[in-house]
């Protein structure tokens, strides 16, 4: 067996068992700590299929950015060391069966499906990438980099006119 | 066995049913979010996965997922300000307890 398959077969364990431990774990922030470890793991995965521009992007927007942004937003709303509440035994048969069954499906329709199609050789230039982005020919790609930049523009404002705490009325 | 586009399309469709199962059995808010976010990163994968295995020397799948980062991230930090106004508001996260638009 190739080194290659080995890696990848110890990123998907760690891949799954901290996404399972993430959504089951009873304290909030062991739960967001398993949540990195999934994202490094996704990242790792990136690196191996040689796409390293894509990788770092994943470690510095999820891992830097949106984990440790839930980690600050768990300590401004909970106590450190309670337990969240025990699900309704009802509800997690239900949601475990659900998502089990789907699973399912969806690996039946992947498993008999045959792809075909050209295989990538090489590795992905940043400069390629850059310079697709601001391509506005046939099959560039600036228009939705600008339509994202207006995007991010809009949440930041929006974060803040939701964040402000609203005057009273006395005034 | 040879690693090739089935077992990443079996990685990213487990993570994201355990996505799935996180969002429908959590019942706080913060949690909900990671679940959405673990669902994201599995759509992730399958992009680049089918642009590096199928669709090669072209980089529609890897501008989809940056694309996708950019959004997840605006998402989650709106999402976060709006739970910590519920937070100041209600004294709670939990989904159940937010029952009304406005005190």
């Amino acid at each position: 067996m190739a080194v290659s398959n080995i890696i990848f077969y110890l990123l998907s364990a760690l891949i799954i068992g901290c996404g399972i431990m993430s959504v089951t774990s009873r304290q909030i922030f062991r739960s967001a700590i398993y949540l990195l470890f999934c994202m490094m793991g996704v990242a790792g995965l990136y690196f191996w299929m040689q796409y390293e521009f894509i990788a770092a992007v994943q470690i510095v927007v999820y891992v830097g950015g949106i984990v440790v942004l839930i980690i600050f937003s768990i300590f401004l709303t909970h106590r450190v060391g309670s337990d969240l509440a025990e699900p309704e035994y009802k509800r997690t048969l239900f949601a475990g069966l659900a998502s089990l069954f789907a699973f399912l499906l969806f690996w039946s329709v992947i498993k008999r499906n045959e792809f075909f199609g050209e295989q990538s050789s090489g590795e992905l230039s940043v400069r390629r990438i850059g310079e697709e982005m601001l391509n506005y020919k046939q099959g560039g790609f600036v228009l939705p980099f600008e339509v994202v930049s207006i995007l991010l523009l809009a949440a930041m404002i929006g974060c803040i006119v939701i964040a402000m705490r609203a005057q009273t009325e006395k005034n | 066995m040879e690693v090739g586009l089935t077992q990443i399309l079996f990685l990213s469709t487990m993570l994201f049913f355990i996505g799935v199962y996180g969002f429908l059995t959590r019942r706080n808010m913060i949690t909900m979010l990671m679940a959405v976010e673990l669902m994201l990163n599995a759509v992730n994968i399958n992009f680049i996965a089918f642009n590096k295995y199928l669709w090669g020397g072209k980089l529609d799948g890897v501008f989809f997922t940056i694309f996708i980062i950019a959004i997840a991230a605006a998402e989650a930090a709106v999402a976060i300000a709006i739970v910590i106004n519920i937070y100041r508001n209600f004294g709670s996260i939990d989904a159940e307890d937010v029952d009304s638009l406005k005190l």
